[in-house]
C-alpha cells in the first residue's frame, strides 16, 4: 500500500432521539501520503470533526461507523476491536484538541500528563520519556523549555497550552496527528506562533498530519492539500495552492469570497459634520474593590475616551483580555465605569443601567457574541422578538404579531421561524434573532459585541453584510467590537485599536495598511493572509513581538 | 442508543416514554382516585367494627381481614389515602412554592437579601426535621392544619437551596443580562426568563419532596404524633396494627405496601419523566 491513510467509501451515521438514521458522512474517500498534511475544511456540521475522529476509529456517542474502509498504516480501523485501537491511539495515530484549555487535567503537573502516553504504552522509562518532552518543547519554541514542564495548566497562557497539548501528542511518535481546530479560540498575535511551532516540528519529522478548520487562511499556511467538505460530502479537493488560486466548486468559491469582505464606500458626506450620538471621556471600568481614590483594583478599561457620530461606526479592535468587551459593558451601563462621563444624544447618562431612563436604555442596545446564551432556550423565537415591543412600545398583541413578521423579514430569516425554539435554529440564523431583538426596541445605536466571531465565514459574512444593509435603511450607528481586523475593516468608520485597557490608536480604515503605534502595527501584521507562502515569509520585528506578544 | 433501549421507548404527541414510567404514573392516577372518591367506594364505615375476631384474615367480604379492633381494613386502608395524599400534597405544594419564588429571587436579587435569607434557611435546615415536627405537634396539638404548615415549613429551606442553585446559574446568562438592561423588573424575570429554564427540575423536585413528606407523616402517624383516632392514614395504620405482626396479619402488611406502592411510583416516574424529542427535521 501506498499511502499511509487510506478511507474508502466512509459513512457514518448518528441515531436522533426519535430513532431516526441520519447520515453525517455520506460515502468519502481520502488519501494521505507519508508526511504530507491535509486541512478538512467546511462550515459548523459539514461533518469534518466527524471524519477526522473517523480516523482514530472512533465515533462519537449516538454514531457509528456504517460503512467503508478507514485505513491507517495497513490496519482497517473500522474492523479493529476497541483494544486494538487503544494500542494504536497515541503511538500510530495522535491527537490535538481544540480546547487545550479544558483536555487538560488541572490538579497534575504538565509534564505528568505530556508523559503519561508512554506510560500507558510502556513505550520508554520515564527518565527518557521527560527528557523527551523537553526535546519537543525546544523544538515548539516553548519559553522555559527544561522547567515548564513543572508547572500546572493555568500557570502558562493559552497558545502554551496549545502548543503543549502537540507535545503530548507527539511524543508517542505517531505516523499521523489530527489537529482539530487548534488554532480557533487564539488570538491572532498568539495564533502565528502557534502555527509556526506546529508546522516546523511536523516537517522535521515527516509526520502526517490532519487539520481540521474553518478558516481558509489559516489552512492555506499548514496544509498540503486540502479537502473541502460540506453536508457529509467532499465537495472539492486539491492541492493547497489549486484551491486558493482555481477553485472549482460553488461552495469553495462562496469560502474565498467571504474571505475578503467588499471594503465599506467611503460615505459622500465623509467631510460634512455630523453630530457626535455618544460621546466618552475619560472612562475607567474594572474589577475588584475600589482603592481610596475611587479606582477600582484592577482597571480593565483605563481613561478611554472616544465619539460615535451618528449614522457612523465605530471599530474597537484588540486582543483578548485588552479590555474591550468591558469598555462594551460600561457603556450599556451592565458593568458600571468608576469614572469617566459618558453623553448620548446630548445628555449624560448615569454610570449603571438601573438608574437610566426607559427611553435611554431603548435607544442603545447590545447585542451579545454568543446567540445561544443570549437567547431564552425557553421560548420560541416570536416571544423574544415581541417583548421589547410589548415593553418600550405597549403595543398590543395583533400589532406585536406584525411587527415581529416585519423585523425578521428585516433581518432575512422566514417567518415560519417564528415558532421555533432557539435549540432548533442554526448558529446564524440565532445571531439573526438576537439581532432582530434589539432592531425592536427601535435603537439609535447598537453596540455589537464580538456578534460574528462564532459564526463560519460565509455565515459571518452575510450577517456583515446584513447589518449594513440595516444601517442603511434604520440610520443607525453601531459600536463593532471584534478581534478579527476584516470584519471591523468592512463595516467601521472609524478603528480604535484597545491594548491592556486603553486606546492605543485610532485609524480609518484606508489606513489600516500603515498604521502609526507599534502594536497596531503587530496585530495587523499578524492576520493571516491566504497567500501560502504568507507564513514563511512573515519576519516580525522580534522588538515589538517581545513588547507586545504573550508568549 | 443501543437498540434494547430504543425498543423500550415508545415516542406519542413529540415525546418519547417508557413503560415503567407509564406503570408508576398508573399506580399514582389509581391512588389519587381513590383519595378523591373514598367515601363513596369504601364497603364499610371507616369506624363500624364488622369482625367478631381482630387482627381477621382476608376473606369474602372483608377483602383486607379486620384490624386490631374488626374494623374493615380495606375501609381504612382507602380512606388513609385521602389524608396521606391530601395533607402530603398540600404540604409539598406549600412548600416548593415558596421555596421555588424566595430561591428565584434571592439569586435575581443577590446581596444582603439573598445573604440573609439563605443563611435563616441554612439554619431553618440544620434543625433534624423529625425532631422540629415533633416539638411543633407537642406544644400546639396536633390537627391537620398544623401539619400541613410543619411539613411545609420543614420542607421549604430545600426548596429553597434547590431553585436558588438552578437560578443562580441561569442568572448569569446573557439573556437574563439582557432582560436587565432592557429595564425589567424581578417579578418579570423570574417569572418569563428563568422560571421556564429550571421548570423540569423543579418539578422532579416537587415528586422527590412529596416522596419526604409522605414518608415523615407516616413517621409522626407511626409514633401517634401524626391524625388523632378515629381518623388515620397509611403511618397510623401501622403504628395501631403493629400488634398484628406476630400473627402475619394483612391489617399491619397493607397499609405498609400501599406507602410503599405510592412512593416507589412517584420516585419511578421521576426517573421515567417522558422526553420531548428533538429532532429537527423530523
Amino acid at each position: 500500500m501506498s499511502n499511509l491513510v487510506e478511507v474508502r467509501n466512509l459513512k457514518i451515521q448518528a441515531t436522533t432521539d426519535a430513532g431516526r438514521l441520519v447520515e453525517i458522512i455520506k460515502g468519502v474517500s481520502l488519501d494521505i501520503a507519508d508526511g504530507e498534511i491535509v486541512a478538512l475544511i467546511g462550515e459548523s456540521g459539514s461533518g469534518k470533526t466527524t471524519l477526522a475522529l473517523s480516523l482514530m476509529g472512533h465515533a462519537r456517542p449516538g454514531c457509528r461507523i456504517a460503512a467503508g474502509e478507514i485505513n491507517v498504516n495497513g490496519k482497517d480501523m473500522a474492523a479493529l476491536s476497541e483494544k486494538e485501537r487503544a494500542k494504536l491511539r497515541g503511538t500510530d495515530i495522535a491527537y490535538v484538541p481544540q480546547s487545550a484549555a479544558a483536555s487538560f487535567n488541572p490538579a497534575s503537573t504538565i509534564m505528568e500528563q505530556v508523559i503519561e502516553v508512554t506510560r500507558i504504552h510502556r513505550l520508554m522509562p520515564p527518565e527518557q520519556a521527560r527528557k523527551r518532552a523537553v526535546e519537543l518543547f525546544r523544538a515548539l519554541s516553548l519559553p522555559d523549555p527544561d522547567n515548564i514542564g513543572a508547572r500546572y495548566p493555568h500557570q502558562v497562557s493559552g497558545g502554551q497550552l496549545q502548543r503543549l497539548a502537540a507535545a503530548m501528542a507527539l511524543i508517542g511518535d505517531p505516523k499521523l496527528v489530527i489537529f482539530d481546530e487548534p488554532t480557533t479560540a487564539l488570538d491572532v498575535t498568539t495564533q502565528i506562533d502557534v502555527l509556526k511551532a506546529f508546522k516546523s516540528v511536523m516537517r522535521a519529522g515527516g509526520i502526517a498530519g490532519v487539520y481540521v478548520s474553518h478558516d481558509l487562511a489559516v489552512v492555506a499556511q499548514i496544509a498540503d492539500r486540502i479537502l473541502v467538505l460540506k453536508g457529509g460530502e467532499v465537495q472539492e479537493t486539491g492541492t493547497t495552492a489549486q484551491i486558493l488560486s482555481a477553485a472549482q466548486h460553488p461552495y469553495t468559491q462562496e469560502l474565498l469570497a467571504a474571505f475578503e469582505p467588499k471594503p465599506r464606500q467611503a460615505q459622500a458626506d465623509a467631510d460634512a459634520a455630523t453630530k457626535p450620538l455618544l460621546s466618552i471621556e475619560g472612562l475607567t471600568a474594572g474589577y475588584g474593590p475600589a482603592k481610596p481614590d475611587g479606582l477600582p483594583l484592577v482597571r480593565a478599561v483605563d481613561s478611554v475616551s472616544l465619539v460615535v457620530e451618528k449614522g457612523r461606526n465605530l471599530g474597537v479592535i484588540g486582543e483578548s483580555g485588552c479590555g474591550k468587551s468591558t469598555l462594551a459593558r460600561a457603556i450599556a451601563g451592565i458593568h458600571p465605569a468608576a469614572v469617566g462621563e459618558i453623553v448620548f444624544d446630548g445628555k449624560e447618562l448615569e454610570p449603571a443601567a438601573g438608574k437610566r431612563s426607559r427611553d435611554q436604555l431603548r435607544e442603545m442596545q447590545i447585542v451579545f457574541q454568543y446567540a445561544d446564551t443570549a437567547l431564552n432556550p425557553a421560548k420560541p423565537v416570536e416571544d423574544i422578538i415581541a417583548r421589547p415591543l410589548a415593553f418600550y412600545h405597549g403595543l398590543d398583541k395583533r400589532a406585536r404579531s406584525k411587527r415581529v413578521d416585519e423585523l425578521l423579514d428585516m433581518v432575512r430569516l422566514p417567518k415560519a421561524l417564528r415558532y421555533r425554539h432557539p435549540s432548533e435554529l442554526s448558529g446564524g440564523q440565532k445571531q439573526r434573532v438576537n439581532f432582530a431583538r434589539a432592531l425592536a426596541a427601535n435603537p439609535k445605536l447598537i453596540i455589537c459585541d464580538e456578534i460574528t466571531s462564532a459564526l463560519d465565514t460565509v455565515v459571518a459574512s452575510a450577517v456583515i453584510e446584513l447589518l449594513k444593509e440595516l444601517q442603511r435603511e434604520l440610520e443607525l450607528s453601531y459600536i463593532f467590537i471584534s478581534h478579527d481586523l476584516s470584519v471591523v475593516e468592512a463595516i467601521c468608520d472609524q478603528i480604535m485599536v484597545m491594548y491592556n485597557g486603553e486606546r492605543v490608536e485610532q485609524i480609518t480604515p484606508d489606513k489600516v495598511k500603515a498604521p502609526s503605534h507599534p502594536y497596531s502595527k503587530l496585530l495587523f501584521s499578524s492576520v493571516p493572509k491566504l497567500d501560502p507562502t504568507w507564513l514563511d515569509g512573515l519576519v516580525r520585528d522580534p522588538e515589538l513581538v517581545s513588547q507586545y506578544g504573550h508568549r | 442508543m443501543t437498540t434494547r433501549a430504543a425498543a423500550s421507548r415508545r415516542s406519542l404527541l413529540g415525546h418519547s416514554y417508557n413503560l415503567v414510567g407509564v406503570a408508576a404514573a398508573l399506580v399514582i392516577l389509581a391512588w389519587t382516585l381513590v383519595a378523591i372518591f373514598a367515601p363513596y367506594i369504601i364497603p364499610h364505615p371507616i369506624g363500624d367494627i364488622v369482625d367478631d375476631d381482630y387482627f381477621g384474615p382476608m376473606r369474602q367480604g372483608l377483602w383486607l381481614g379486620s384490624d386490631y379492633l374488626g374494623r374493615d381494613m380495606l375501609s381504612r386502608v382507602l380512606m388513609g389515602a385521602r389524608y396521606t395524599v391530601g395533607i402530603s400534597l398540600a404540604a409539598v405544594s406549600i412548600a416548593c412554592f415558596s421555596g421555588v419564588v424566595l430561591g428565584m429571587i434571592a439569586a435575581v436579587t443577590g446581596g444582603w437579601l439573598d445573604t440573609c435569607l439563605s443563611r435563616f434557611l441554612d439554619a431553618m435546615n440544620s434543625i433534624p426535621s423529625k425532631l422540629f415536627g415533633l416539638v411543633v405537634v407537642a406544644a400546639v396539638g396536633s390537627s391537620i392544619p398544623v401539619l400541613i404548615l410543619t411539613l411545609a415549613v420543614i420542607y421549604i429551606p430545600g426548596a429553597y437551596r434547590f431553585a436558588r442553585a438552578l437560578a443562580v446559574n441561569i442568572n448569569t446568562m446573557d439573556f437574563i443580562t439582557v432582560a436587565r438592561v432592557r429595564g425589567e423588573s424581578t417579578a418579570y424575570l423570574i417569572g418569563s426568563e428563568i422560571l421556564p429554564n429550571i421548570i423540569r427540575p423543579v418539578l422532579a423536585d416537587f415528586g422527590l419532596r412529596f416522596v419526604f413528606i409522605v414518608l415523615l407523616l407516616s413517621g409522626l402517624s407511626f409514633l401517634g404524633l401524626g391524625l388523632q383516632p378515629p381518623l388515620a392514614d397509611w403511618g397510623a395504620l401501622v403504628r395501631e396494627n403493629i400488634g398484628g405482626l406476630p400473627f402475619a396479619a394483612p391489617a399491619v402488611i397493607v397499609p405498609s405496601l400501599a406507602i410503599a406502592s405510592l412512593t416507589i411510583s412517584v420516585n419511578l416516574l421521576i426517573d421515567n419523566l417522558p422526553q420531548k424529542i428533538r429532532d429537527r427535521d423530523a
